[in-house]
């Protein structure tokens, strides 16, 4: 059961690093639909 | 079997496209009293969602090589009214500028929302979600029929390693990102219909919001599950002459006696290679939705399709398009695969004695493995040099 634990909070950390990771690598969903100059973030 | 599958595949697209109320034949319609313009029985037969052709409208866009010069009417327009003009937006046949950025931009009417609006309220939800309850009905009537299956015998009380703690690892992040995608991807596909009447507009919010967060960023769990299992398993997962005689006898369901299985039996390999190949196309065409217009599939997968099989499947589809077909064809995949995992479950749970512990500890009963994996439990006490742990 330890394993499924472990596994079932693997899969949260990955959840919560995969924004940030995607963002380092450039690509985040307000950047596609707008340009630099109009976008609020 | 290849061509086989991608018919299937074609069936199921093709249904996704032909809506049946489209099939009905009109008659030619005279346009000469509106200079070749629609007509009102046009405007009606669109408003009935009978088939038209368009062609009329689609293809009557102006003529540039009949440019009138630049001092006559439409001379400065290059032969194109403001008619010609929105008939081209509306068939997207110009390549518009645009101010921001984004390959979809450009597209300035796309109908196509309606229809694939359409078929995810309805007969998306009502089939997926009527199929989702009747596997369980089925799944409680077989319980109360079959009962649970039991070890013949009774437990040994020895056990052997049936999982090591990597596979387990690697079963438990597939399956546990796999539920918190079904349940997410139900309330976001269903959530507007079934939750909103009784939580209300506020609750639900933020629960859809919740949901669209995890559903997005799980996913990545969920295709390194896929990986990593398919890594350790693919190679006892080939189907050989064994499986055949499982299959004959029914895998000992309704029968005293249990068939021969090594590591993995014939319904065990049938649920790998559905995930497998599920697991694939619902990863691609997620990632597809994940990157909105980045990774447009179904255009190239249509083509291909169509030169195999010599169908009429659209090519040339919209931004828009790729992402309405991959949104159903998502839905479409996930809800077979979780008829498929529920029926996984129950077998490896409440339907059979002893199951859940070859992923819970790794560790189950030498009768167990010996009435259903007997050539795996061979092979294993033969490594070992006879006499499996306890």
């Amino acid at each position: 059961m330890k394993v499924m634990i472990s596994a079932f909070v693997a899969a949260l950390i990955i959840a919560s690093l995969a924004p940030v990771v995607l963002n380092q690598f450039g690509w985040s969903s307000a950047e596609q639909g707008s340009s630099e100059s109009v976008r609020l973030d | 079997m290849n061509k086989r599958l991608l018919g299937a595949a074609a069936l199921v697209l093709a249904s996704l496209i032909f809506n049946p109320a489209w099939a009905q034949e009109g008659p030619e319609v005279d346009r000469t009293a509106t200079g070749g313009a629609q007509t009102l029985e046009d405007i009606m037969r669109r408003q009935e969602q009978q088939k038209l052709d368009d062609s009329f409208r689609s293809e009557n866009l102006g003529n540039p090589e009949k440019a009138a010069p630049i001092t006559e009417q439409l001379g400065t327009r290059g032969g194109v009214s403001n008619a010609d003009t929105w008939r081209a937006i509306r068939y997207n046949q110009i390549d518009p500028t645009v101010q921001s950025p984004g390959p979809a931009n450009g597209v300035m009417i796309q109908d196509g929302g309606i229809s694939w609006y359409k078929l995810r309220e309805g007969p998306i939800i009502t089939w997926g979600g009527g199929a989702l309850l009747g596997i369980i009905v089925l799944l409680v009537v077989f319980y109360f029929v079959r009962g649970k299956i039991m070890i013949d015998g009774g437990p040994a009380g020895t056990t052997i390693e049936r999982f090591k703690a990597i596979e387990r690892f690697g079963h438990w992040l597939l399956a546990g990102s796999f539920i918190a995608l079904g349940v997410t991807g139900l309330l976001t596909l269903m959530g507007r219909s079934f939750l909103i009447p009784v939580i209300g507009h506020d609750a639900f919010s933020t629960l859809a919001v919740g949901s669209k967060w995890l559903h997005n960023n799980i996913a990545w769990a969920f295709m390194l599950g896929l990986v990593m299992t398919f890594v350790m398993w693919v190679a006892h997962n080939i189907p050989d002459k064994l499986d055949w005689q499982w299959i004959k006898a029914g895998g000992g369901i309704f029968t005293k006696g249990h068939p021969s299985a090594r590591k993995f039996n014939a319904g065990q390999k049938v649920v790998f290679w559905t995930v497998m190949l599920l697991g694939v196309s619902v990863s691609l065409s997620g990632l597809s939705l994940l990157f909105p217009f980045q990774m447009p599939l179904f255009g190239d997968t249509f083509g291909v399709i169509n030169s195999i099989l010599g169908t009429g499947l659209p090519t040339e589809l919209t931004p828009h398009e790729e992402m309405q077909y991959a949104n159903i064809w998502h839905s479409i995949v996930a809800f077979v695969m979780m008829l498929a995992i529920i029926a996984h479950i129950y077998i490896g749970t409440i339907g059979m004695e002893g199951a859940f512990d070859a992923m819970g500890s790794g560790q189950v009963d030498l009768e167990w493995a010996r009435q259903h994996h007997d050539l795996w439990v061979e092979e294993e006490e033969a490594k070992q040099g006879k006499g499996g742990s306890s």
